[in-house]
């Protein structure tokens, strides 16, 4: 019905954008809890190193990307999903 | 015991105090008992929205700190069977008063009354926190613009974190035509954004001026869209289900919110 481009549009695409950063920084263990699930999950594979690990919630382009920095040691040989 | 409800919306100008007014007169017109707090300490307004500027004697701090009884600073309607005002305090600020007795003074406004509406201030320090204390629910009001929309998620954040019930909605001064042709956000953009129920829309209404200007709240008024507006949100509140209104002449709009509400 409206084009893409529509301020209504750039409204909407703004808000959702500035939300996710608002929603992640007023939470105050947001990052930190997300941080510990997903190394849980990702040692699951490989042997990562905890400390030098960096999360980031960055605006990209025209939308919001979670950024990983995850220094890897090693890949666990033959690891599956749900194999435990 | 009456209910206490607060008025919020984190950012100014969105229509706060005129929607306390309306929907106060709205609730008193169809025989309710209602109380109106203005808990803008040092910002007083909602008495010349109520047209009650002339009658305050006592405030809502001189309450608080003892130099009156609750009775002798409500100020009675003389147009409204039933609608009561506590005013603000306009020489004192935000910090004359805490959230305990905010806890207090509502407690003893539900004995006497159906329905406690306070009007907040902006902003989410000490005047919010203020507002929010012994609260039952809470009604946001967003108008549908970038920052309102963000202003009122945070508000919806802080909330749920003092552990009030989901608040409801309001979009105010929503403009169908800048909807239909793209460049306003529609009612179901802000719903699906900020994830809260819906408990009505009131259009922009050059009436709200009109009827600002003489301190006679819109409610009032028959034949306006925004006065008609506020008493549907008014009845919802006292638990009556009202189909919302087309504020849309080329229609859709209704329609859309009819099926999203399982009414169509
Ligand atoms: N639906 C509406 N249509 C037109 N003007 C409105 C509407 N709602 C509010 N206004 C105007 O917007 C201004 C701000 O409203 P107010 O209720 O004082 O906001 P708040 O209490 O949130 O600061 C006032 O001048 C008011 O008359
Ligand atoms: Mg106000």
């Amino acid at each position: 019905m409206w084009m893409r481009n529509s301020s209504k549009q750039i409204a909407k695409d703004r808000l959702r954008n500035v939300l996710v950063h608002d929603r992640a920084d007023t939470s105050p263990d947001f990052m930190s809890n997300l941080r510990d699930d997903l190394m849980r999950v990702v040692s699951e594979y490989m042997e990562v190193g905890q400390s030098g690990a960096d999360f980031q919630l960055q605006s990209v382009d025209d939308h919001v990307a979670l950024i990983a920095n995850i220094p890897v040691k090693q890949v666990r040989r033959g690891r599956r999903p749900g194999n435990n | 015991m009456g209910e206490v409800i607060v008025v919020t919306s984190g950012k100014g100008g969105v229509g706060k105090t005129t929607t306390t007014a309306n929907l106060g007169t709205a609730l008193a017109q169809s025989g309710a008992r209602v109380c109106l707090v203005d808990a803008d300490i040092g910002l007083r307004n909602l008495d010349v929205v109520l047209g009650l500027e002339n009658r305050i004697v006592y405030d809502l701090v001189d309450v608080v700190e003892g130099f009156c009884r609750l009775r002798q600073a409500l100020i009675r309607d003389k147009r409204l069977e039933g609608l009561h005002l506590l005013p603000a305090a306009q020489t004192k600020d935000k910090t004359s008063v805490t959230p305990e007795q905010m806890r207090e003074l509502t407690q003893e406004l539900r004995q006497e009354f159906e329905f406690v509406l306070i009007d907040s201030p902006a902003g989410i320090e000490q005047g919010f926190k203020n507002a929010i204390a012994g609260v039952d629910r809470a009604l946001i009001v967003a108008t549908p613009e970038v920052a309102s929309v963000r202003d009122a998620d945070r508000i919806i954040g802080l909330l749920e974190a003092a552990e009030i019930p989901p608040a409801k909605l309001i979009v105010n001064r929503l403009r169908p035509q800048m909807v239909r042709r793209g460049d306003m956000m529609s009612v179901e953009d802000i719903i699906d954004i900020l994830a809260i129920d819906l408990i009505g829309v009131v259009p922009e209404d050059e009436q709200i001026v009109v009827t600002t200007n003489r301190g006679e709240p819109a409610a009032l008024i028959q034949g306006s869209r925004a006065g008609e507006a506020y008493r549907n949100i008014a009845r919802r509140i006292a638990g009556e289900e009202v189909p919302f209104m087309d504020l849309d002449a080329n229609s859709g709009f209704l329609d859309r919110l009819r099926r999203m509400f399982g009414q169509a």
